[in-house]
């Protein structure tokens, strides 16, 4: 309390332009020395080897010897005559979008049911959330278990009748993605849940009480109040989602290495791949640079697009 | 509105099947990794005659002790250092308006878009050229440099929405900008640190790619290489890798339980910071 007056009493006491410094300041400025020690560690993580990646991204370095030499857009040209380097591009996409919008749309269908006066409400909230904390390779291999040909999934079909439903998840070249997909979706639906659910309890109840009264029904209600007061919740959502599809790595390398054949691979276990047991860091490097541009280019296009959306609902 | 109907009854009935279905592949998990390698009957079927010596022997052969403590190490020294410089960066990000501080926080926010991929391999390099490969600095120091732009972001975030005016109450007592950082500002960050703490220590716990760069061929492994190793080892046979599994999920298990409240708001708080 104290402190406060003092500090009001401050303000009002004009202070000539020449003692704004010091001891007699009326306001903190705190030195730019305090970021060095951040700066410091970012530069040397993150913005020196970043730049020294791009640079690479041009040569046909192998990430041992000293000489290499430069072959300007070598490594790019090749990506496009490259069959895994391309459908590790179009995995990528297919999967950050698949993980977008179905992991948000369950997402959002828990958060509406645990929002709910049900009595289980509060256990449901907990135990839906739990696989997000656990460590991805570990949840991948859990599955890589349950999903095989022998596994849970397919003696639960079984166990429930529906012998033709059982299939070879992670060795059928059509079907690995999709259930590589859905391992996410399980472990990350939960996380989704947690944000929209932030977001639906900070819409005031007396909103959706007047709405009701003047006659709208539960999915009126819905889509008119609930879903654009739900904005902010949805861009955080939607960045997460897709950023963390785009640079997924983890679970491929578990569940099925990349295959079959080059089925799962995205662009991240083939950098792997490439830089650590082909020895091709120049061209490895250079597939770093697409994914670069592939995140800078969706989050910046995401961020325009849904702060537009925003802005229309206030 | 607020009264339990059928209509609840019937909705509570179909979250709790959701439920059960979002928990089977734990129940899965559990019943396989307590079963003798003997009894081959189908994995869904309750274990009739359980045993612990799975535990006992992926514990000893994975080498899993000297894994968790080397876990505990990096993320415990990751962690304290990056909310420290985070915290100390975002003060001045947050309170000068000057041209440096506005570029600087361009500069670091740059990192939020760089995939860590791009910058891994030539670091690969520095990071063996300072003999650092192998041991559990090289992933400290990784982390402490990585996680920088979101923990500034967040702090920054909050920081702006809180009022200066206790900061310059202390100065003029005599604070110098150190000591009023450390006595008024940084108390006043607690509740967004909960938040940094909880989101990178999670980050930094889980982390597969970077401890496989840089911690490859060496003695010190983090927990989920230790896992990888060993499943690579023991490639079939599942009773033991899922009690390996269970292993590595327990701990965290028994910290989310303890703290659920502070962690899910940890997560829900990018939201509201």
């Amino acid at each position: 309390m104290t402190v406060a007056i003092k500090a009001r009493r401050a303000d009002a006491v004009a202070v000539p332009p020449d003692r704004r410094r010091g001891r007699g300041s009326r306001r903190t400025t705190p030195p730019w020395w305090f970021t060095v020690p951040a700066l410091l560690l970012f530069a040397f993580v993150v913005l020196v080897p970043s730049a020294r990646g791009v640079y690479y991204a041009f040569t046909n370095w192998d990430g041992l010897s000293p000489a290499f030499s430069w072959i300007g857009f070598g490594n790019f040209a090749g990506m496009v005559d490259d069959p895994a380097a391309t459908q590790a591009v179009w995995h990528t996409l297919v999967i950050a979008v698949a993980i977008t919008v179905i992991q948000n749309g369950v997402g959002l269908l828990l958060a509406l049911g645990v929002n709910s006066i049900i009595k289980s409400r509060n256990v449901l909230r907990v135990l839906l959330f739990a696989p997000a904390v656990v460590t991805p390779i570990v949840s991948a291999y859990l599955w890589r278990n349950l999903l095989g040909p022998d596994g849970a999934v397919n003696s639960l079909l079984g166990a429930v009748g529906l012998d033709s439903w059982r299939q070879d998840w992670l060795g059928d070249p059509d079907i690995a993605l999709w259930s590589v997909v859905g391992v996410i979706v399980w472990q990350f639906a939960g996380y989704s849940m947690v944000i929209f659910l932030a977001g639906l309890q900070s819409i005031p109840r007396e909103i959706h009480e007047a709405a009701a009264i003047d006659g709208a029904g539960a999915v009126r209600r819905f889509w008119s109040v609930t879903r654009p007061l739900l904005a902010p919740a949805f861009t955080i959502n939607l960045m997460l989602s897709i950023i963390g599809g785009i640079k997924l790595f983890d679970q491929v390398y578990a569940l099925t290495g990349g295959g079959p054949g080059h089925a799962t691979d995205t662009l991240s276990t083939l950098i792997y791949k490439d830089a650590f047991t082909l020895g091709e860091f120049g061209y490895s490097i250079a597939l770093a640079v697409v994914l670069t541009i592939v995140v800078s280019v969706a989050s910046t296009g995401q961020y325009l697009g849904l702060s537009r959306a925003e802005k229309a609902v206030s | 509105m607020n009264r339990y109907r059928a209509r609840t009854l019937t909705l509570e009935l179909v979250m709790i099947a959701v439920g059960v279905v979002f928990a089977f592949p734990v129940y899965v998990l559990v019943n396989l990794a307590i079963r003798q390698p003997s009894d081959t009957s189908s994995p869904i079927a309750p274990t009739t005659s359980p045993t612990f010596d799975n535990f006992t022997q992926a514990w000893e052969q994975g080498a899993l002790g000297g894994a968790l403590a080397n876990s505990v190490l990096v993320t415990t020294g990751s962690v304290v250092v990056i909310l420290a410089v985070s915290a100390l960066a975002a003060y001045p990000l947050a309170r000068v308006a000057a041209r440096w501080s506005r570029w600087t926080f361009l500069l670091i926010m740059l990192g939020l878009v760089l995939p860590f991929q791009l910058a891994a391999l030539p670091l690969y390099q520095t990071m063996r050229d300072l003999g650092l490969l192998g041991t559990p600095w090289a992933l400290i120091l990784f982390y402490s440099g990585l996680q920088v732009p979101f923990t500034t972001f967040l702090y920054v975030g909050f920081l702006r929405a809180v009022p200066r005016d206790f900061e310059d109450a202390a100065l003029i007592d005599g604070c110098t900008t150190l000591q009023g950082f450390r006595y008024v500002v940084l108390p006043m960050l607690k509740p967004v640190t909960v938040t940094a703490l909880v989101l990178n220590a999670v980050a930094v716990w889980n982390d597969f790619f970077t401890p496989l760069l840089y911690l490859s061929g060496g003695s010190q492994q983090t927990l989920p290489v230790a896992i990888a190793g060993f499943v690579g080892q023991y490639v079939s046979d599942w009773n033991l890798i899922f009690a390996a599994l269970v292993i590595s999920i327990v701990p965290i298990l028994v910290v989310y339980f303890a703290l659920q409240r502070s962690i899910i708001n940890g997560f829900a708080g990018g939201l509201k910071g």
